[in-house]
């Protein structure tokens, strides 16, 4: 029988523990003997990208609930009440997106145990920093592809940029701020999931309020100085962080790019 | 319909015959709804009791120790496989709308089955039309499923696959035809007809030799995506928007009821194939992996041997190479008539009798022939490989509707579209999950259209004025 094995390092095809799943096999069938109990990949892995992306939807969803709620309850005239319900939007989105990711981390993690109990097996199927990796990148595609579809849809069209006054720069900005999105959704995956099993509560309020200052930076938007150079400093910053908190140094870094780390090499051959 | 999912296990001879759902075709002008696939019904067969390979000599004790084995071999191989057909025919779909407007323009013309219209003054009268338009439809694909069951139940085999043959003819013919032709007209392309009809001949032909009969496995899912997707972009032409979104829903509420009820048409589909063993009919179901036929050991002169005609299951003769999954011991299932012998005549029977002693073949002692290891090439790694997952073509004509109609109607937003897009696919993954715990025939339309369907509304009415007011001050969240 095939013991479980994470030896794949094929992030997207990784057998992900959907929290459901485990949930579920433990209350459907209870094991009548525990060590009968050969769990190969966790009951229907599904690709944990999608699960990601979706709770990200869900969370926007709820966000433009409570905002179109506000709007119409509000006075359609005012521009600047209306700016400011959005701007208070953005801020709620943004907690919003922040929430359910600790949330689908606790209940990932409870799938996790319950998947360990009921196994044999001594390490988790996946670990917790490629699911960190998938969930920062299942919320920065995302997010990433509903700030820009619709502005790529519209640049093949024919029009003019920026021909009532506006910045002639908007798509080159865009296209930049959202490629600094997706990086940084991944970079806060990250550092999210360790400061979470670390039980670093600072190092959380730190990924929130950074989130939450890239996305009032935006606000100063069209003066792209000062919305995407903060941006991208605070990008490298994140992305080193999160290179530390993964468990890169210096050291890795080397052997990595030169193809010399053995136990890598190693863990990943694939006998002929 | 039963729209489902099913999961074959390659290494276990499994009685998993997954039957056709419904199909209907109606011939003649553009009217022309053919129900390429009503799907299969998600089935797990019987859970491989991979414990027979380490003590072959025991006959199985029964579903108990099967259950306390919790050999759920599924992997993310599985999900993968289903996702990536079902994006592709979405793709097609999407892109089809989005670049060739005729499948978005509306002349006027409607099916026979939904004969009210929707451009009316009041939107009472509206409503009131969409919801006969839903029940007409509704009504004929229960008359059809009924007619379909009636057909299996009586043998009527012949029939069922005549009708197959013709609506699939047809789809791979006239509505390809169509297609091509407002590509053309769309990019402007000047073709003369020689060579459109040799292109349409030529597309048609292997497409129902793939379909029907053999050919290599990548053409025939190609194929059946396309006419997936061909079938889709009809019902998003022909039918109008509200009653799009009615029958969307109405079915899949449908499917629950006919998959799950115990009186349910296609319950009964289901558990009348399981008693005969019999296998899928052709051009209706989906299928990831290759599925081998082996004949299975001596079982008698009473029983028929286990040679296919028509198989669905595209058959290959010998494996390419040492990493070709190891051949699918299914039931016996003969589709050619009992008198037929498939050419083991009585002489080579009673000489196998002769030779190795009578055989009767009795449940028990075929049951354990079944879990015996069958002489095949030495398990891999990569266990996945030897299970193939099924989806019936109904689902994917769906889906794909579902998100054709969310990309024509929303006032071209790719947002909603996208949203739809991964609704419907995190529905496939929590049916695929139902699957393996509940390990019998599921419907695969509910969970997904009803994602879809919230999706869809939500983000076109809340999600997208958001959206846009955001794109419109360059905030980002």
């Amino acid at each position: 029988m095939r013991v479980l094995s994470c030896s794949d390092a094929d992030m997207y095809e990784q057998c992900s523990v959907s929290p459901f799943a485990i949930g579920f096999s433990t209350v459907a069938s209870p094991p009548r003997r525990k060590d009968s109990i050969k769990v190969m990949h966790p009951p229907t892995s599904n690709t944990t990208t999608f699960n990601w992306a979706f709770f990200w939807l869900c969370s926007l969803l709820l966000s433009s609930l409570v905002w179109f709620i506000t709007v119409q309850i509000s006075n359609k005239d005012s521009s600047s009440q209306q700016k400011g319900l959005l701007i208070f939007g953005v801020v709620l989105s943004v907690l919003l997106q922040e929430t359910f990711r600790f949330g689908y981390y606790k209940l990932l993690k409870k799938a996790n145990e319950g998947l360990l109990m009921l196994s044999s097996e001594e390490t988790m199927p996946i670990s917790i920093q490629q699911l960190a990796y998938v969930s920062g990148l299942g919320f920065g595609f995302m997010s990433g592809a509903f700030s820009v579809v619709n502005i790529l849809a519209d640049s093949v069209g024919p029009g003019t940029i920026g021909i009532h006054g506006d910045s002639q720069h908007y798509f080159l900005s865009s296209a930049f701020m959202t490629m600094a999105i997706i990086l940084l959704h991944m970079f806060w995956g990250v550092v999210f999931f360790d400061a979470c099993e670390k039980q670093l509560w600072w190092s959380l309020a730190v990924v929130v309020s950074s989130h939450l200052l890239v996305s009032c930076l935006t606000f100063q938007n069209p003066q792209y100085v000062g919305s995407l150079v903060p941006t991208y400093i605070i990008m490298f910053l994140m992305g080193l962080w999160a290179f530390v908190c993964a468990g890169g140094s210096l050291r890795n870094l080397k052997f990595c790019l030169t193809c010399k780390d053995k136990d890598f090499l190693l863990a990943h051959h694939r006998p002929r | 319909m039963a729209n489902t999912v099913e999961d074959i296990e390659n290494n276990m001879a499994t009685e998993a015959p997954v039957p056709s759902q419904n199909q209907h075709s109606e011939p003649g002008g553009t009217g022309v709804r053919s129900r390429g696939g009503g799907g299969g019904t998600a089935q797990n067969g019987q859970p491989p009791s991979t414990a027979s390979q380490q003590r072959p000599a025991q006959v199985v004790e029964g579903d108990e120790d099967e259950d306390e084995e919790l050999t759920l071999k599924y992997g993310a191989k599985h999900v993968i496989m289903l996702f990536v057909p079902v994006t592709l025919c979405m793709v097609v779909v999407v892109a089809t709308i989005k670049s060739v407007s005729f499948y978005t323009q509306n002349d006027g013309q409607r099916l026979i089955y939904t004969p009210f219209p929707e451009d009316t003054d009041t939107l009472g009268e509206r409503a009131l039309n969409s919801v006969l338009n839903a029940t007409i439809m509704i009504s004929v694909i229960i008359v059809m499923t009924m007619v379909l069951v009636l057909l299996y139940k009586y043998r009527c085999y012949r029939v069922i696959l005549g009708w197959l043959f013709l609506s699939s003819l047809l789809l791979l013919f006239f509505f390809s035809f169509i297609y091509l032709k407002e590509v053309f007209k769309t990019y402007n392309v000047a073709m003369d007809w020689i060579t459109l009809a040799v292109i349409i001949w030529n597309f048609g032909v292997v497409g129902m030799v793939c379909i029907h009969w053999k050919g290599p496995l990548r053409l025939q899912q190609a194929y059946l995506i396309m006419i997936s997707a061909l079938m889709a972009l009809v019902f998003i032409k022909y039918l109008p928007e509200w009653t799009a979104w009615l029958i969307l829903a109405v079915i899949s509420v449908y499917d629950l009821l006919a998959v799950l009820c115990p009186k349910g048409p296609l319950r009964i589909l289901v558990e009348t194939a399981q008693e005969r063993n019999e296998p899928i009919f052709p051009a209706l179901i989906y299928s990831s992996t290759m599925v081998w036929l082996v004949n299975m050991a001596d079982t008698g002169l009473g029983h028929r041997p286990h040679t296919r005609k028509n198989s669905a299951e595209t058959p290959v003769t010998e494996p390419e190479s040492p990493a070709a999954p190891p051949p699918v011991v299914l039931g016996p299932a003969p589709l050619s008539p009992p008198e037929d012998d498939g050419g083991f005549t009585t002489n080579w029977v009673g000489q196998q009798e002769h030779q190795l002693g009578p055989l009767q073949s009795t449940e028990e002692s075929r049951r354990e022939i079944q879990q015996l290891p069958s002489a095949r090439p030495p398990v891999m790694d990569d266990d996945d490989e030897e299970r193939g997952v099924k989806l019936g073509l109904g689902d994917f004509i769906f889906y794909s509707m579902l998100v054709g109609k969310a990309s024509a109607a929303a006032s071209g937003d790719w947002n909603t579209t996208l949203a739809c897009f991964v609704a419907i696919l995190i529905g496939l993954c929590l049916t695929l999950l139902l699957l393996a715990i509940f390990k019998k025939a599921l419907p695969a339309l509910p969970i997904s259209i009803f994602f879809g369907l919230v999706f869809y509304f939500a983000t076109d009415n809340l999600v997208r004025p958001f959206m846009d007011q955001l794109a419109l001050h360059q905030f980002y969240i």
